[in-house]
């Protein structure tokens, strides 16, 4: 396949396709409102559905809808829309189905703004919804890894009968870079689900549900759940290790478009004689424990760069158990390589935390 | 003298008993529905969708797929399910509160875009399952446990007629309203259902047939007077008929010439 230059959100609704979903219902959102736009289009022209939904609460539940009945179906939307979704989310989760949904962050809390933001980290990884669930996180970091990140989700939905979220910030949705896409998944050599609804014809009837009025019934569901979690962990880790080398002055930790940031500054303090490097986790849900531990014991200090007052520091901390400098813009604010640099240089001599 | 089997479960009905309380008309609704789609030879084709509400248990009553939706949320799922497969007959079962209050966005943009679904809306007037709160179908004076002085309309408003408000819109659609407090009423209210769901074989239209509904409980009356008062009082201002029909003419209205893109 050649490739070809796309804006992000072009190429993550162009991707759904090479993956073999034919149904979409959304609602617009700035800034991802290119998805369903590029979607009303080219899923008709592929014998699909686009549906434009009344609001994010009706788009939500029309993919419970498509979900249950064993069909792939995609959604994309933006914070707030993401906020209303959240209901639906957990039916979803609680019933077991797949389904993928991007989340293009804008700034919040509230209406915020329309510019960058990484403020969804804790919603979408903290269940995002009531109850007690987790949903998939994959945060790409160019328009190349949105588009292979987007196929992968819906496998993964498939595999583990959940919810994928693909988070990028409006840097992602909005930029244009190259893309060259997988091979088109043929909607026929889709897997078969056994639990969908079809038509009760020649089995028994089949049943979605989240609703367990008996407790050791619900807890019986809560823990199938878990040992899904589980498994997600022990198998769905991924991250991306850069200049990460024994006695590092400083380790940084920065996921989507920031990590790319930062690594422009991390090489022009390399050259400058710093020794920095980064791990970038790319799943935020499960997040690469591991793998930022093993990083952070190799450095003499640890920083967080986000677009935000400071989330996935948290997980940081739990990884490893030490102290982690931050540095964080926000209201749709991204900052520069030098400005980066600075607050890196800042860490290291000890002049901030 | 041979036996004959006049009367029977309906085979859409699973054999059990069901937790609605006694003389409520949810088993009459069922039962209609039921055999509908035996006799519309449906069952194996069918997916209903439940409620939240007192038919939140519907799919264990139901012999055929079933899903259980979000508070009001069921005309969205069933949606998602007929567009992903549209040769299915997709149905939800609905009650006042979950259709008229926190599902009114759905239940309007279901019809307005004309999903080919057929729509149940029990209309009693109260919350059941949360004990008998205030609707909005609720009656002007009616009391209950949230306007225990009364339903006063100039707080709450009227109470709304679902039938009557889809019937305004412009997509064509099959709208109803049947009873079911005597026999005659009951064989009319199951005449609409057939109709509604013979119009969703043919691809035809979108359908919601409302049915005016009892609940003795929350009433606080006996079945029979709960009968009673649903003649006497709700439909006055329920009345029964077609509102909608899709062999109705379609309002006139010219085609705009787009200046821009095609």
């Amino acid at each position: 396949m050649a490739r070809v230059l796309m804006k992000g959100n072009e190429a993550i609704a162009e991707a759904s396709i090479r993956a073999g979903c034919r149904h979409f219902f959304g609602y617009p959102i700035t800034p991802q409102s290119e998805i369903p736009e590029y979607l009303a289009k080219r899923y008709v022209e592929c014998g699909g559905t686009y549906v434009q939904a009344e609001s994010e609460v009706a788009a939500s539940n029309m993919i419970y809808g498509a979900a249950s009945t064993g069909t792939r179906v995609f959604t994309s939307s933006s914070s707030p829309g993401i906020s209303l979704m959240s209901e639906a989310i957990s039916y979803i989760a609680a019933s077991e189905l797949p389904v993928v949904l991007v989340n293009i962050v804008r700034a919040g809390p509230g209406l915020g703004g329309i510019l960058p933001s990484q403020g969804d980290y804790w919603q979408a990884t903290r269940g995002m919804g009531h109850g007690d669930f987790r949903i998939l996180a994959l945060a790409p970091s160019s328009v190349q890894e949105a588009a292979d990140l987007v196929v992968e989700a819906f496998d993964l939905a498939d595999k583990y009968t959940n919810p994928v979220m693909v988070i990028g910030d409006g840097i992602i949705g909005q930029m244009m870079e190259p893309v060259e896409f997988k091979a088109e998944r043929d909607p026929s050599t889709l897997p078969k689900h056994e639990w969908a609804l079809t038509g009760a014809r020649n089995r028994e009837p089949n049943i979605v549900t989240s609703l367990y009025l008996d407790p050791h019934e619900l807890e019986a569901m809560n823990q199938r759940l878990y040992v899904k979690y589980q498994q997600m962990e022990r198998e769905e880790k991924r991250w991306e290790d850069y200049k990460i080398k024994d006695g590092m002055q400083l380790c940084v930790f920065a996921w989507g478009t920031v990590a790319r940031i930062c690594k422009t500054a991390i090489d022009e303090l390399n050259n400058e004689g710093y020794t920095i490097g980064l791990v970038r986790p790319i799943s935020l849900y499960p997040f690469p424990m591991e793998a930022v531990k093993a990083a952070a014991d190799k450095a003499e200090k640890l920083m967080s760069v986000e677009l935000s007052t400071g989330q996935m520091i948290d997980d940081v901390k739990l990884a490893t158990g030490r102290d982690c400098a931050f540095y964080g813009r926000q209201g749709g604010i991204v900052p520069g390589p030098d400005e980066v640099k600075k607050e890196m240089v800042k860490v290291i001599e000890g002049e901030r935390s | 003298m041979t036996v004959q089997t006049i009367f029977s479960r309906p085979d859409s009905l699973r054999e059990c008993s069901t937790h609605y309380c006694p003389g409520c008309t949810h088993g009459i609704s069922h039962r209609l529905v039921a055999e509908t789609l035996d006799e519309l030879n449906l069952r194996e084709r069918a997916i209903g969708v439940a409620p939240v509400g007192c038919s939140v248990l519907a799919y264990k009553y139901f012999n055929c797929d079933f899903a259980e939706a979000a508070h009001g949320r069921a005309p969205a799922m069933a949606t998602g399910m007929k567009r992903c497969k549209p040769d299915n007959i997709v149905f939800t079962y609905q009650g006042d509160g979950d259709l008229a209050s926190i599902g009114m966005a759905e239940i309007i943009h279901s019809a307005n875009r004309g999903e080919k679904i057929t729509v149940i809306f029990i209309n009693n007037a109260i919350y059941g399952m949360t004990g008998g709160q205030m609707a909005p179908t609720t009656l002007p004076g009616q009391v209950t446990s949230t306007c225990p002085f009364g339903r006063d309309v100039n707080q709450a408003g009227y109470p709304i007629r679902v039938a009557e408000l889809l019937s305004t819109l412009a997509t064509p659609s099959f709208i109803a309203r049947g009873r079911l407090d005597n026999p005659m009423g009951v064989a009319s209210a199951k005449k609409l259902i057939r109709q509604a769901f013979q119009y969703q074989v043919e691809g035809r239209c979108f359908s919601l047939i409302e049915l005016v509904s009892t609940c003795p409980t929350n009433w606080g009356i006996s079945p029979q007077k709960a009968l009673d008062w649903s003649r006497t009082d709700m439909l006055p201002f329920f009345k029964t008929g077609v509102f909608k029909s899709p062999d109705d003419d379609l309002p006139a209205f010219k085609s705009p010439e787009f200046a821009g893109v095609k």
